[in-house]
């Protein structure tokens, strides 16, 4: 485990990187991650859905891998690399798959969308054509209950196609059904 | 920016009159959620706010002796420390049901009940002061199935209901059945029993509460914020004047979050004990405790058939698990009964049904509320009787379809129906003639098909008011504001009501602003439940927008010096239809009329239509219209391990007018995923103790089976716009 200053206030300093930014954060030591994120950062785009490990729904990029921030220590994190939702977008322009998110309706509750977007960006950053199968292995951890999985893979698969620099674009069916 | 049009993607047809109802549409609220920018119940953080934290039982059944939280609060940093006599006043979702405490008065009747709660500086320091506080339980026999709970007994879990432990009793019968079914060609009994699940939404229950100037505002994760409402003034003793419940965004609802809950009683009460906000945000394991998900129902149907193979009478018997509290179980009782009829046409009709109270996490409504059960049991039983009769299961189907414009046996007003289409649809689209009984050994195709309502016909607490309400605040500068008391909680409500403003008044949807789900500030909407969100809702937006259009319209027709049947509102202008260069921006309406008369504001509301039934429980199965579906699934069975796996599902769905397609085709795959998971996987498991109690085998969601992307099979849609 990285080394880390504990100060007398009872909390541990540590820095690292976040989205993109240098920053410092103090915390009671127990804290996982994500509990660093939404309570000591303020950065609530992380959600929680079990904090076991079980659901996904807190993923965040360490040093650009995805992992489940309930099962990080915040102690880990000094001189890493942490990304959240937050830091998908590039100012006011969002991620394709940000996009493609939203154009296809993926974020329905939106509540799994942020641990979603991160798994599939790592995806498309190590494949850019993913086959809907790699889709589906990439994104096996983490739980949606409200699409059914569909219109994120075709949001996943959409913004691929536009990040490889073609003119890619929703399907009919996809939006109205077969007819 | 952009006027939320979809990617690239060509407008589908649509009515003629219409220009943006039927065109699909980002959600209003969709770049929100990518970016993570939603706030939630949890996300919320005010100064000096206090963490909450709920003592839950360890026992299944028994009397509470006695609560010693003494020690709790000497701890540092407990602000409050509160048990059932802070707040005696009952609640429950039905009048008939008022049988929930904020926390146990005497009693707790499951593994979760609340008993005591602790507001701290940390939530670290309230998780330590439950472990302090002393609860003395003296056990009582526990009831662990409906089938204990027929037997008679002194001491029922509640001193309400029908007979014992049995809350409920429901017997309704339309027309001889015992002749039809003595006269009939064939008879066939089957017995089906349906297992409980879960909502699992992802989010789990939170809620923040404030008391400021003698007022509570409670921000909670509610799809029914109007119901925590009323609630919330019986048990606080408050004037609901003084109360604002805000329904934040709800993390997934599927009906979970339908109930008043008690951290929301408990985190309002600790506000005002402590003046500071309260903040309640509960784990996992208590989602699995609050519940609410679909009764585990034994059913059995009996169906007499003449010689030419028409159902001629039914008899049909549900029993079910209710669990430790009412809840909406009364309706949920009389809808395993209520819908078998408008979908097929069945002459005569009878429905026996009894909910039991058990010591297990209550049931209540979830996603298609009572109905996904019985629909089970009787389509399995129609394909049994198709077997018997040697008739395609597709065509006993068809040849029992209920009928446009009739009433059903059991006084139920049928409009529309789009389910023929359904049907035919799916069975061309998945080779149905090709592949039924003509699969190799180990795959096969079936066939079902469902109906449910677009709305309740009666609200959940009798009276004459609407169902939904809407107003709208029309801005000189161009801008409408549309105030709704509906939840959005990912099914869209909020979208819809742009689109639909939108689509009266010419405006884009990014012109739209909408204010949801505030008691404060919005007119009372029922709330994200039964399906009834975009019919009512809909049509009150309607109304208020139809009123708008009609002000700006008298005025902007004065200044044109033409008749006001000549204008027409579209793309943010008010102009002449024969002389389109000639008119105002849709914000120089708005001036033109505030000149005029005054602020421009309008409101609509709607009612449904009153049903026909006069009988005692005809309140359940009303609605304006009923959506229809027919679904064909493939499965495979591994012949050695008896796995399951479906690789696809062709669904068709008659769902009147789509007014955003987009988002019609995520709430049908949603469905389809919800149903496949319910049918493999999904179970509120149980275990028995030593003692033999009953207790939530594991409440997590690792054990709680839910689809992943593995399971999840691909989907074949057809939307039927039969109106």
């Amino acid at each position: 485990m990285a080394s880390h200053r504990a100060e007398a206030d009872g909390k541990a300093h540590i820095k690292l990187v976040l989205n993109g930014d240098p920053t410092e954060v103090a915390f009671a030591p127990h804290k996982t991650l994500l509990e660093v994120l939404r309570e000591d950062l303020d950065l609530t785009g992380t959600k929680h859905g079990c904090e076991l490990g079980e659901c996904g729904t807190c993923t965040v990029l360490l040093d650009g891998q995805p992992v489940l921030s309930c099962l990080v220590l915040g102690l880990a994190c000094e001189g890493r690399s942490v990304g959240t939702v937050e830091g998908m977008a590039n100012g006011p322009d969002l991620h394709p798959l940000q996009t493609t998110f939203a154009d296809l309706g993926a974020a329905q509750c939106g509540y799994c969308t942020p641990g979603f977007l991160l798994t599939a960006q790592k995806l498309i950053e190590d494949n850019p054509s993913p086959s809907r199968d790699e889709i589906k292995d990439a994104l096996a951890g983490n739980l949606c209950r409200c699409t059914g999985y569909l219109k994120i893979y075709e949001a996943v698969e959409l913004a691929a196609a536009q990040m490889r620099g073609e003119e890619a674009r929703p399907t009919e069916e996809s939006i109205y059904g077969r007819r | 920016m952009g006027d939320g049009k979809v990617g690239s993607i060509p407008n589908g047809p649509t009515l003629p009159a219409l220009r943006l109802v039927g065109q699909p549409r980002r959600k209003v609220d969709a770049f929100a959620k990518v970016t993570g920018q939603t706030v939630f119940a949890d996300d919320i953080k005010l100064p000096r706010m206090l963490f909450g934290r709920i003592l839950r039982s360890t026992e299944t059944h028994a009397r509470i002796v006695s609560v010693d939280t003494s020690k709790a609060e000497a701890l540092d940093g407990v602000k409050a420390v509160m048990t059932g006599q802070t707040l005696p006043i009952p609640f429950g979702i039905l009048p008939v049901s008022q049988d929930e405490h904020a926390l146990c008065l005497d009693r707790v009747r499951f593994v979760g009940d609340p008993v005591a709660a602790v507001a701290a500086t940390t939530e670290e320091i309230a998780t330590a002061a439950l472990e302090l506080i002393d609860v003395q339980y003296e056990s009582l026999p526990c009831v662990r199935t409906p089938q204990d709970a027929l037997r008679d007994t002194d001491d029922p879990i509640h001193d309400y209901g029908d007979h014992g432990n049995i809350h409920k009793l429901v017997h309704l019968e339309f027309g001889d059945v015992d002749e039809a079914i003595a006269n009939a060609h064939h008879v066939r009994e089957d017995f089906s029993f349906f297992e409980g699940n879960t909502h699992l939404p992802m989010e789990q229950h939170a809620c923040v509460a404030q008391w400021v100037d003698e007022k509570i505002t409670l921000w909670s994760s509610t799809q029914t914020p109007h119901y925590v409402h009323r609630a919330l003034a019986e048990v606080l003793e408050l004037p609901p004047a003084r109360i604002r419940v805000i329904a934040c965004p709800n993390g997934g609802g599927f009906g979970g979050k339908s109930d008043p809950f008690s951290h929301e009683m408990v985190a309002a009460k600790m506000a005002m004990l402590t003046g500071r906000p309260v903040k309640i945000a509960l784990t996992r394991e208590e989602v699995f405790y609050c519940h609410r998900g679909r009764h585990p129902v034994l059913m059995s149907v009996r169906t007499g058939v003449d010689e030419t193979g028409r159902i001629k009478g039914m008899h049909f018997r549900s029993l079910l698990d209710g669990g430790a509290y009412g809840s909406y179980g009364v309706a949920s009782t009389y809808y395993t009964g209520a819908l078998q009829t408008v979908t097929y046409e069945i002459e005569r009709y009878r429905f026996q049904g009894a909910r039991a109270f058990t010591n297990k996490p209550p049931c209540g409504p979830k996603r298609g509320h009572g109905t996904p059960q019985p629909r089970f049991a009787l389509e399995v039983h129609l394909d049994k009787l198709a077997e018997d009769l040697d008739v395609d299961p597709a065509e006993i189907r068809l040849q029992h379809l209920a009928k446009p414009d009739s009433v059903t046996a059991n006084w139920i007003k049928i409009g529309t129906i789009g389910l023929r289409q359904c049907i035919e649809k799916v069975v061309e689209g998945s080779d149905w003639a090709n592949k039924f009984r003509k699969l190799p050994y180990g795959r096969g195709v079936g066939l079902a098909c469902s109906s449910y309502l677009t709305g309740a016909g009666l609200p959940i607490y009798w009276n004459d008011m609407p169902h939904s309400g809407v107003q709208l605040k029309l801005d000189r500068g161009g801008g409408v504001t549309v105030f709704c008391g509906s939840t959005e909680i990912g099914q869209g409500s909020d979208t819809i009501l742009a689109h639909i403003v939108g689509e009266v008044l010419g405006l884009d949807m990014q012109d739209i602003q909408v204010i949801a789900g505030d008691t404060s500030l919005t007119p009372v909407d029922l709330g994200s439940y039964s399906s009834r969100v975009t019919l009512m809702t809909g049509n009150a937006a309607v109304q208020a927008a139809e009123r708008a259009r009609d002000i700006l319209a008298t005025h902007v027709a004065q200044k044109l010096e033409i008749p006001v049947q000549r204008l027409v509102f579209a793309e943010g202008r008010v102009v002449d239809a024969e002389h389109p260069d000639q008119g105002v921006t849709f914000a120089g309406a708005v001036q033109l009329a505030e000149a005029a008369q005054g602020t421009v504001g309008t409101v609509g509301s709607y009612s449904p239509p009153r049903s026909p039934g006069r009988y005692r429980g005809a309140g359940v199965g009303p609605s304006p219209t009923y959506s229809y579906s027919a679904a064909i699934v493939e499965a495979e069975v591994d012949p050695d391990t008896g796995i399951i796996t479906v690789p696809r599902i062709w669904i068709g769905h008659d769902i009147g007018q789509s007014i955003n397609p987009a988002s019609v085709m995520g709430q049908v795959e949603g469905g389809v995923y919800m149903g496949l998971g319910e049918a493999l996987m999904e179970e509120m498991a149980y275990r028995l103790r030593t003692n033999e109690q009953v207790v939530h085998k594991i409440p997590s969601m690792l054990e709680y089976k839910s689809p992943t992307t593995f399971e999840m099979c691909d989907v074949v849609t057809y939307l039927i716009e039969d109106p």
